[in-house]
């Protein structure tokens, strides 16, 4: 293997190089200069991106074990541009006291967790994708107990290690299920390989499992509210989009693929659980008064409607799926920004706080209603349009009564999401929050997210080249 | 070969609202507005000479000023406008409305930027849906007229308001979600001539969509529509969501948003899915039936005048689709005509019910009394829209019933002439409650003596008002100009109807 094959793995490298690098500065420097590795780590971040999307050459490494093509390194850079915003938006959440002295923690977990997403997406074999997601996996659990003085922290990181590893224990078992059958965990051996016999279904029931553990759909939800509340909120915005995002593009990746010939068994199951996640995800987050709950179970239902893409044709189910995950980032972490800029300064987490906030921080309710409006599914801001790719690509296959169901819940979800609304505009408050001024970074990082809702769903050639990309 | 830039009606309030945001006190934001929306109505003007010149000079084209633009290849969007002599109506319809609505507001001081802004967002929308020829881009603008709706009731309305926005933003939504389906299952289900799936609505009405699927989608694009435009049982939200809005959102919302109800089902489900239309229409003739005659009598029991008034557009909305439903030429001209009729008559009604609590601070009849005494420009105004409502000659209400019962008895078979007379009734009824307000609210003795020093309309309300009155008296005496304009564009749509008879 010459060098030229080896730099076609230049995201996982660069990563890494800079992982390298923030840990030789925690060791190296002394305590006053470490301040600036907040910034440093940002702007390096900030190259990786953009780096990602200069032209690279596609093709297969390693005797098969990971392959890249144009589509997954679109996957990718979408995670890099998550990450970006999620490293923007914690500079005052790392600027706290008693969080300014795991700064380059902080820094290393996520990269850590994005090395292993980004092998994950590009496995051509079942080790290399088992490899990736236990990386991605682990150091997330230690991202949610980073918060080493709250219980609540501590609690979200146990919770989240043990669940993610009984169900990577689930889905190794269905792996090992997946040899016995066809001999080989090369993708494009399986595949050929891939019949009905009972042992396979099995198999992809617990391969299905682990994954769906990892999306957050029900029934495999349980751990998300909690964990989601306990964690600090930006490892929590880092949870519901990125995290998710990644096991969505493999999850899809992979069904089209090598679960192909079964696609009549799956897309039952897919169905089902669609169903399930959407309404349970909606019901639950109707009475949630804890905005990260909130958020948890609306993250849980949004869930829910990708699937609805992976109904669709493979290039076009595809595409709006991850049409519809870059869109989640913005919208998402435009909510998460601006509970994350009001928990950080004032501590408060609950929706009753938020009651007359537009009187007093115009700018910020502003936000959050783009945002609400966005995930809700409501023009002219981005979401809608995710939204309505998906229901069409379910259409395509003809779903009819799903698109239906889901079409129902975005009603029930807006209604949820106009709760908040309300508080911020139309409750009047006794105390409502203070009027505070954001720093530069946490107001950069929403006005990103702002620029994105609105200008994502009108611009048109972004769907156009996901179209274009094909496994 | 004259042109008109259609996408002005969506610019010029865009930039009004940009121009909104600068301004710096309640002033400025006033007379923004009031010239943006002056612009819009001139426009519109302009619009309608336009139009009727370029037909008489014999262009028979099916839509005139149509714009296309490729937005998105996959699904098959484009960005397509165009106007034909229905949508060039409504669109003159809105921009008096608005042009009315924000006179009526001039006295909102709390947040009255945020007030003037929503209010012309919504107006966007609606004059966006006016003109798109491509379902994707309708539905875009539909969904956009939502929103704001929610926060200008919730914020600036009284009485119940958080829970009247909520449903009734959660009602209309939901009647977005069956059009979704609807209008995905067009999409997909008709094969048009290029052999391409696509929104646009000419070339899908020269498509053929299987009559299995029309019989899907007609009955859930319908109900889509129907629930904006008060079609029995989903129009509960009015009566609440009318009452608790304030004023110039009373008169946008029953003036105009509850016409693009109409408008969708005459130009979408029943232009694009004739053949279900045919099939299908006596259910949904025996809820419009239902919902005219039971908005009258809902009318009659109230004591609240927004009240009465919400219950009183049930009836007249209800009255459009039950003449469309009619499928028959002459019902269908006096649905639009209806349409527009009401429009003006509604947003007239609910400017005057807000002058009046505006100066008395209470909307129910029994505690009002003589008001003719006190304030003679504004009562004389309010006997004037009760007779036009209950449809006095002379006054646009008469020729818009007149046609649609016309209409609808030309259907010989029993059930569409038993359908025309009970809805017949509901012009009965309708004479009781708008009277018997009159009588109570305006003759009489001064009930309250607090009453007595109460001041007479102000200019802005004045200009309000005399625009709508000018406007009925208008359609009223010389219809023909408005009805002809119709009419040509009716033809293609009709004769796609009985084409499948």
């Amino acid at each position: 293997m010459i060098l030229k094959d080896f730099l076609m793995m230049r995201h996982e490298i660069l990563l890494t190089v800079v992982a390298m690098l923030i840990l030789m500065m925690e060791i190296g420097w002394k305590k006053e200069e470490r301040c600036s590795i907040k910034i440093i780590s940002t702007i390096l971040f900030f190259i990786i991106t953009v780096v990602g999307f200069l032209p690279i050459e596609t093709g297969v490494l390693f005797g098969g074990m990971y392959h890249t093509t144009d589509l997954i390194i679109t996957c990718k850079n979408i995670l890099n541009i998550g990450v970006l915003i999620i490293f923007i938006q914690s500079s005052q959440w790392l600027k706290m006291e008693a969080n300014s002295d795991k700064t380059s923690e902080y820094f290393l977990l996520i990269i850590s967790t994005l090395i292993g997403m980004n092998f994950m997406i590009s496995s051509g074999d079942f080790l290399m994708f088992y490899i990736g997601l236990e990386l991605a996996t682990i150091p997330a659990a230690a991202l949610a107990a980073l918060e080493l003085t709250k219980n609540k922290s501590g609690e979200a990181g146990i919770k989240l290690i043990l669940s993610s590893a009984l169900s990577s224990g689930i889905l190794l078992y269905g792996l090992s299920m997946i040899y016995g059958t066809t001999g080989s965990i090369y993708f494009s051996d399986v595949m050929a390989a891939m019949s009905q016999s009972s042992l396979q279904v099995l198999a992809f029931i617990f391969f299905f499992a682990g994954m769906a553990f990892k999306i957050s759909l029900v029934p495999f939800h349980l751990w998300t509210a909690d964990v989601y509340e306990g964690a600090p909120i930006n490892v929590t915005s880092f949870l519901s989009v990125i995290s998710k995002g990644a096991a969505v593009f493999i999850l899809t990746i992979l069904l089209f693929t090598v679960f192909q010939p079964i696609v009549h068994l799956w897309h039952n199951v897919i169905f089902a659980i669609s169903i399930l996640t959407m309404t349970v995800g909606n019901l639950f987050a109707i009475r949630q008064t804890n905005i990260k709950r909130f958020l948890a179970f609306s993250s849980i239902a949004q869930a829910g409607f990708i699937l609805l893409g992976i109904m669709g044709d493979n290039t076009f189910g595809f595409a709006t799926i991850i049409y519809f995950v870059l869109i989640y980032i913005f919208s998402n972490l435009g909510a998460f920004g601006v509970a994350a800029a009001i928990s950080n300064i004032t501590g408060k987490e609950n929706i009753q706080d938020y009651n007359g906030l537009y009187q007093t921080n115009p700018r910020l309710s502003l936000t959050m209603m783009l945002s609400l409006f966005s995930l809700a599914g409501i023009p002219p801001v981005a979401g809608f349009f995710g939204k309505f790719f998906l229901f069409t690509a379910a259409f395509q296959h003809g779903y009819y009564l799903l698109v239906f169901i889901a079409v129902v819940n975005t009603i029930i979800s807006l209604y949820y999401y106009l709760l908040i609304v309300k508080a911020m505009f139309i409750n009047k408050s006794d105390q409502p929050i203070q009027h505070f001024n954001n720093d530069f970074m946490t107001r950069l990082g929403l006005i990103i997210c702002v620029i994105g809702m609105i200008v994502i769903g009108f611009a048109s050639p972004i769907l156009e080249y996901l179209n274009k990309l094909s496994f | 070969m004259m042109n008109f830039n259609l996408n002005l009606f969506v610019l010029i309030p865009f930039l009004t609202i940009i121009a909104i945001m600068m301004c710096r006190n309640n002033k400025q934001v006033r007379l923004t507005a009031a010239f943006g929306m002056s612009i819009q109505l001139i426009m519109a003007a302009i619009l309608v000479f336009t139009y009727l010149h370029v037909r008489n000079l014999g262009d028979t084209a099916e839509m005139l000023f149509t714009q296309d633009y490729a937005w998105f290849s996959m699904p098959n969007i484009h960005y397509a406008i165009g106007v034909d002599g229905i949508s060039v109506a409504m669109i003159a319809l809105t921009s008096i409305v608005v042009f009315a609505g924000i006179f009526a507001s001039w006295e909102v001081e709390f947040l009255s930027k945020e007030f003037f802004i929503s209010l012309i967002l919504l107006s966007t929308g609606v004059f966006g849906f006016f003109i798109s020829l491509d379902l994707f881009t309708m539905f875009l603008f539909y969904e956009l007229a939502v929103i704001p709706m929610y926060l200008l009731i919730g914020i600036w309305g009284s009485g119940p308001k958080e829970y009247s926005a909520m449903k009734l933003t959660l009602m209309l939504m939901g009647g977005s979600a069956f059009l979704l389906v609807g209008l995905l299952g067009i999409y997909f289900t008709t094969a048009t001539a290029s052999g391409n799936f696509s929104f646009n609505i000419i070339e899908l009405s020269k498509g053929h969509m299987p009559v299995e699927m029309q019989r899907i989608f007609f009955p859930l694009t319908f109900l889509g529509f129907g629930v904006l435009g008060a079609l029995f049982p989903f129009h509960t939200w009015s009566p609440d969501g009318h009452a608790s809005a304030p004023t110039a959102v009373s008169m946008l919302h029953a003036g105009v948003l509850m016409k693009l109800g109409g408008y969708g089902c005459f130009r979408v489900a029943m232009f694009l899915m004739p053949q279900a239309a045919q099939e299908l229409s006596w259910i949904f003739l025996i809820l419009t039936t239902i919902s005219v005659v039971y908005g009258a009598f809902g009318a009659i029991m109230q004591k609240d005048l927004k009240y009465i008034n919400a219950y009183s557009s049930v009836s007249h909305c209800g009255l459009v689709l039950f003449a469309i439903l009619m499928i028959n030429k002459t019902a269908m001209d006096g649905a639009i005509i209806q349409m527009i009729s009401h429009g003006i008559m509604t947003a007239l009604f609910f400017a005057l019910i807000g002058m009046i609590y505006g100066r008395t601070h209470t909307r129910l009849i029994n505690e009002m009394g003589g008001l003719m005494k006190v304030m003679p420009f504004l009562s004389v105004c309010y006997v004037i829209a009760g007779l036009a409502s209950l449809g006095l000659p002379g006054f646009s209400g008469f020729v818009a019933e007149m046609t649609i019962f016309v209409g609808s008895f030309q259907n010989p078979d029993t059930f569409h002439r038993v359908m025309t007379i009970i809805a017949c009734s509901s012009i009965v009824i309708t004479a009781v409650y708008i009277l018997r307000v009159v009588g109570i609210l305006l003759l009489g003795p001064i009930k309250n003596p607090h009453f007595d020093h109460l001041g007479d309309a102000k200019w802005y309300e004045r200009v309000s008002t005399i625009t709508l009155i000018s406007a009925i008296t208008a359609i009223g005496i010389a219809p023909l100009w408005l009805s002809d304009m119709i009419g040509i564009s009716l033809r293609p749509v009709f004769e796609k109807l009985l084409a499948h008879l």
